[in-house]
Formats: structure tokens, sequence, C-alpha cells
């Protein structure tokens, strides 16, 4: 208490007026509600799998199910390539970053409008509702993670030096989901048709992205246009690279990553430029 | 006059209405942006443009008049300064726009003209247990809502012990607060918000949960708060709760500030004017499906039979009951009760015992009883033996006080006046 008043009495006074145009972020602010962020991610995760009997168990269940089916059908009957890499690891080590991205868009998108009655009543920076949506895949992530490992030791795949840039790629993909998450989200304050668009806009984006196939499949002369086209492109090429060592990052991964860029900053603009509405019109 | 810590100087906020708010498909949002690129580039070619802040004014006269039609002014023309460490009540009727100024000051939606200026920490409490996830346990959701009210670990930590004696909810802190009763739901709810220590608090119409005992606690609690020199903006229709509270009013009216000064002033002015206009006749709703008929509606009228639902200090008026019976009756009683509008009970008028046969039948009743300044509700309810079936009214009967009456001044601040006639102060020798 005696912490808060003191800051209190530093505070500027607060102005309230009509809001209009591109706001600036207030990261000052967002900094003050650093502990909503993490209450937020706490509820999150003590919510996910409460009243379940396997509990974080699902965490491990959905993917290792998905690459049971992949590699059934696209490995052993579609006799896919897998760039010389045990079928089970190469599909698992696409799903695993897939599930994460998918997940945290999904979840983002549908944060606010899960947060409406909030929205309406109490004020805090509303960023914080999308921005911490990424915190509960995240655990489901290291979960999961757990069993790549177990496959890895398995086919005895020991990562190289590249496993260091593991966290760049993570973070670009952290990047991209939240700034689609974003848009999406505050697009979903007015129109309820990003909700049934995003389960479908997954599925196909899972399909555009190398996960079943090596990204060698898109032809040399595209690869950057596929990088730009689909950012995810270049994550997954990161990821596989890092973790099996197969075919390193090309330009595909730098166009990926500039457009990972554009996609989080005007995610976050638009946002703020929408902000002032959502009270009202959600 | 201490220093100011909200000051609202012309505070405005429009609404669009129709379709563009609540659900709306992509495609009526296309069909927007084609209209507002027409209007913009329109707008270019003009010579001279102001900088206006409303949009529409902008437009050709004729789209000016199509649109304004769709704004409503929920607010208009708000201004007025808060000194430190005062508590004041909003009033105002229903879509006055009471709840829109708190949301306005509580940064939930941003104005459309005019700003306000605030000093210190706000918290704001415009409905309790927003923010509760019912699969979290009580503890868990103490943490969390009061995260999101905008405290610190560190002080719920602190107030912990506090928040749970309060809420007299200990021995189910570790239970889900989907398996609480509402009651207990409500309380938890209460206590967070209630332990919220900011140097402005802004409360809407909170009190309306929980039993009688409970929000008398609420009550009890926001007394001691405003005590302790906290500055208080709080919004309610309950007047006896605003005049406990608050030392002085704004009154709203149609999103314009009436007046804003003491609290008894404005009270009594706002009852007045609220009186006249309604209705004095209220529809009675249908009661129980076991009822043996339907109350039709009642009527109020003053001494010389004009129908009137507001009346001053002092004067009599009349009620009259009527309802519908489609099976006899034997032995039946019908009654009126006047209630506070905490439902408490002021007085309840009976009719003589008959047996009656189906049909229609009106009673009437002459309410003698003086009552003070307030507000009370009217609830008919017809007896048969043991059975008393209730037909709850919207109706509202308004008692204000003679302003111009010299004789009649302020009675006590509810509940009933022993006599009208006022006995002198006699100095003793």
């Amino acid at each position: 208490m005696e912490v808060s008043s003191v800051r209190n009495h530093a505070n500027p006074t607060l102005m309230i007026r009509p809001e209009r145009g591109w706001i600036p972020i207030n990261v000052r602010e967002l900094w003050q509600y650093r502990e909503l962020f993490l209450t937020y991610a706490k509820r999150d995760i003590q919510v996910r799998y409460r009243q379940t009997v396997i509990g974080m168990g699902w965490a491990v269940v959905q993917p290792v199910t998905t690459m049971i089916v992949f590699t059934l059908f696209f490995g052993v009957l579609g006799n896919l390539p897998t760039q010389d890499v045990p079928a089970p690891l190469f599909y698992f080590s696409g799903i695993l970053p897939w599930t994460l991205f998918a997940e945290t868009v999904s979840r983002t998108s549908n944060s606010l409008i899960n947060e409406a009655g909030i929205l309406q009543k109490i004020y805090f920076p509303r960023l914080v509702i999308p921005l911490s949506s990424v915190f509960s895949p995240l655990v489901d992530f290291v979960f999961a993670s757990l069993v790549l490992a177990s496959l890895m030791i398995y086919y005895q795949y020991y990562p190289a030096i590249s496993l260091l840039f593991l966290p760049v790629f993570l973070i670009l993909e952290i990047l991209l989901a939240l700034g689609t998450g974003l848009w999406l989200c505050a697009i979903n304050i007015e129109y309820r048709d990003v909700r049934y668009i995003v389960p479908f806009m997954l599925q196909i984006w899972m399909f555009a992205s190398p996960i079943v196939y090596p990204v060698t499949f898109v032809p040399a002369r595209y690869q950057t246009a596929y990088g730009l086209i689909n950012p995810m492109a270049g994550i997954l090429e990161g990821f596989k690279w890092s973790l099996l060592g197969v075919a390193p990052p090309s330009y595909l991964l730098f166009a990926s990553a500039f457009i990972i860029i554009v996609i989080f900053v005007s995610g976050v603009f638009y946002f703020r430029y929408r902000e002032s509405i959502f009270a009202d019109v959600i | 006059m201490a220093e100011a810590v909200i000051r609202v100087s012309d505070l405005g906020k429009r609404y669009r209405l129709g379709s563009y708010v609540g659900d709306k498909t992509l495609r009526d949002s296309f069909t927007r942006l084609y209209t507002s690129m027409i209007g913009q580039f329109s707008k270019r070619r003009r010579p001279v443009s102001t900088a206006a802040s409303d949009a529409s004014e902008q437009l050709s006269p004729s789209s000016a008049a199509a649109n304004k039609s769709e704004y409503i002014w929920a607010l208009k023309n708000i201004s007025f300064e808060i000194p430190r460490g005062e508590a004041v009540g909003i009033i105002g009727r229903n879509g006055s726009g009471k709840s829109t100024l708190l949301k306005v000051l509580s940064r939930i939606t941003a104005p459309s003209e005019g700003y306000a200026e605030i000093r210190g920490r706000v918290g704001s409490l415009l409905e309790v247990g927003t923010g509760f996830h019912p699969d979290l346990t009580g503890r868990e959701n103490i943490y969390l809502n009061g995260a999101i009210l905008g405290m610190r670990k560190s002080e719920i930590e602190a107030r912990f012990r506090d928040i749970v004696d309060f809420a007299e909810v200990g021995r189910f802190l570790d239970t889900p607060v989907k398996r609480y009763s509402s009651g207990m739901y409500v309380r938890l709810a209460f206590a967070v918000a209630a332990h919220l220590e900011p140097e402005i608090l802004i409360v809407d119409e909170v009190l309306a949960v929980g039993d009688a005992r409970f929000q008398q606690k609420c009550l009890g609690k926001m007394g001691s708060v405003a005590n302790e020199g906290r500055t208080i903006l709080f919004v309610s229709h309950n007047m006896n709760a605003v005049r406990r509270l608050c030392s002085s009013v704004v009154l709203l009216e149609s999103g314009r500030m009436v007046e804003y000064g003491p609290t008894d002033q404005i009270i009594g002015k706002y009852l007045v004017t609220s009186g006249s206009g309604e209705s004095s006749t209220f529809l009675l709703p249908p009661g129980q499906e076991s009822a043996p008929g339907r109350g039709s509606f009642l009527r109020v009228y003053d001494e010389h039979g004009t129908p009137q639902s507001h009346f001053f200090v002092g004067e009599r008026w009349t009620i009259a009951f009527e309802f519908e019976i489609t099976v006899p009756l034997t032995r039946a009683v019908a009654a009126v009760s006047l209630m506070t509008i905490d439902n408490i009970a002021i007085v309840t008028y009976l009719s003589a015992s008959k047996d009656v046969p189906a049909g229609k039948y009106k009673v009437v009743f002459h309410c003698d009883i003086p009552l003070s300044v307030c507000e009370v509700q009217l609830v008919a309810s017809l007896f048969e033996n043991d059975h008393r079936y209730y037909f709850e009214s919207s109706g509202m009967v308004t008692i204000a006080e003679r302003v111009k009456d010299s004789e009649v001044h302020r009675g006590p601040s509810t509940g009933l006046l022993a006599s009208t006639a006022r006995p002198p102060i006699e100095s003793i020798v």
C-alpha cells in the first residue's frame, strides 16, 4: 500500500478525452499491470485442464495422436519424403510448433469476446487480455517438448549447435501468433464472423505450411515468395533445422521474419486504434 | 473548498443507434466503408473544412440529417468538480446517463467530446464479481479479481484475512466458486472489491445484491471508506443509501446535468420531478400459476380523485386494486402493501373478508399513514384462507417535501412521520 500510494502521488493527472486516430502504446502502463499479465496467465493454466482426468496429459495426447495419424497416412500410405528423418520425428517436430501457433491464434482471437463482461466493467490496458493468451499454449508446448525429446533420444538424433537458435524461432513464432491474434480479436469484437473463420483458416494454413512435407517441396525460385505469403514456413524450417539439423534456413526465413514483424507491429497498432470502441460495440 | 480531484468539463458521449451496435457481419462494414470513402472524397473537395469534432457536421445537409437520427447523446455538456474527500451521489431516472458517466470516468469507454481530469488512483466497481472464474477456488479468485481490479499481489496478501472474514466464506476458501451459493459468491465478490483502497472510488448500484443484512454491511463499509477521506462517486436508485452516504448529489436527466448540490435538496427536487409525467395506473403481471385469478391493476388517486402517483408529505391518497378471479374464493381478503425500495414493508391495508364467486372486483384503500419523504413500491396480494398470492407491480409512489409550505420541514430520512401535526418547540425558563 505504501509503495503504491507513493507511486500514485507521482502519477500525473489522468486526462480522459476523446480518442482518435493512432494511439501510441503506453508501455509504462503495461509495465504497471505486469502482475495482471501473470495472474491471467496463471488463471488460464489453472483452468485449462481442471476437472479432467489426465490433466496436463492432454497437452501430450493431442499432438501425439496427430503425429500417429500423419505417420500412417502421409508417411506409410502416402510415402511422402521426410528429408531422411524418421517419419514420426519429422512430423512431430512440425506438429509441436504448429500446435503452439494454432492454439495461441485461436485463444487470442477469442480472448476479448470471452472477457466481454470485464471489458464493459473494469478498466485496465486491454492489450493484457490477448497478450496473456500465449502463456497457456506455451506450457502445453513445454510438456509436448518432452515427447519430442524422447523421440529424439529414441531415434538417436542429438541436437547440434543449431539448437541454440531455437529461442529465436520460438520468439518469431510467438510474435506471429500474437500479431495474427491481435488483428483477429480486434476484428472479432465487431464482426463475429471471425469466430467461424479462425478454425477453418487454421486448417488451411496448416496444410499450406511445411509440416507433412519438407520446405523443399516448393520450387527454389518460389521459396522467398512462399516465406512472404506464409511466414509459418520460415518458422517451421527454422525449427526443423535447429532440432534435426536438416536444410539450414534460406532467404525464406528472412522473408518470413520481415512479414512477422510487420504483422505484429501493425496488429498492436490496429488493436490500439480500435480499443476505444471495444466496450461500446462488443 | 478542497482541491478538486475530479474535474469534468463539457463531457459528452455519443452512441450510434440501430444496426451499428451489436452483432453484425463484414458485409455491412464494406457497405459502410464504401459510403465513408465517398463521404471523405466529397469532404476533401470542399473549399474550407474546419476541424470540427463531429464528423456528421461536415457532411452535406441531407446526409447530415440522415446521420443525426442515427446518433444519440447519452451524455452532453456535463461539467462539475468534485473536491477531495467528498462522497457524491449520481441520481436520475433510468436512461438518464448515470452509468454512461461512470463508464467514461472509469475509462471503460472514451468520451466523444469534452474531457475529465482525475487526480489519484481510481478504483471502479461497476459490478461485483466481474472477472470471477467459476472453476477457480475462492482463494484463487480473490487473487484474480484483486489483480483485475488493480491491486498488487502484496496488497491482496496484506488484506487477504480481512477479505475472507468480511465475506464469511472461510470454510469454502478452497472450493471452486461455481459450487458457492449465490449469496456466498456475491459476498466474496463484494469483499474483494471493498478492500480495494483507491483514492477515488466509483460505485454503481453494487448494493442491489445480497440480502438486507449484507446490504447494510456493504453500505456501512462504504460509509467508512467515505469517512477515511476518500472520494466516492456513487450511482444508485436507492435514495436512502444516497442520503446516508453522500453529502452532495449530481442529478442527471436524459444525458444532461440538471443540478449539482446538497443531497437533501437535490433528492427532494428529483422526487418532485420524477413523479410528474409518470403513470398512476400500474398493470399487475400475472402472479403465481396456482393463483386463483389475476390482479388487473392498481390505480392511485389524490384526495380529489385525480389520478396521480406523486404526493406531498401529509397528503391523503387512495389506491384502487382491481382483480379478476376465475374460481370462487371463500373468505377472500384483498391487500395492498407499501414497501420501501429495500423491500421492507411499511404498512399493509386489508379489505374486509368475503366469500366471492368468480368475477371482477375492486377494493379502494385510503392511505392515511403519514409517510415522510420517500418512494414506496406497491405490492398487491390476495389471501384465501392460509394462502397469499402476490401481484407485484412496478408501481412507485413518490412522497416529496412540500417546499413552498413553510410549516412542513424535512422529515426523518425514511419511514413514517409520527404525526403531520407538529407541536411547537417551547422554551423552558
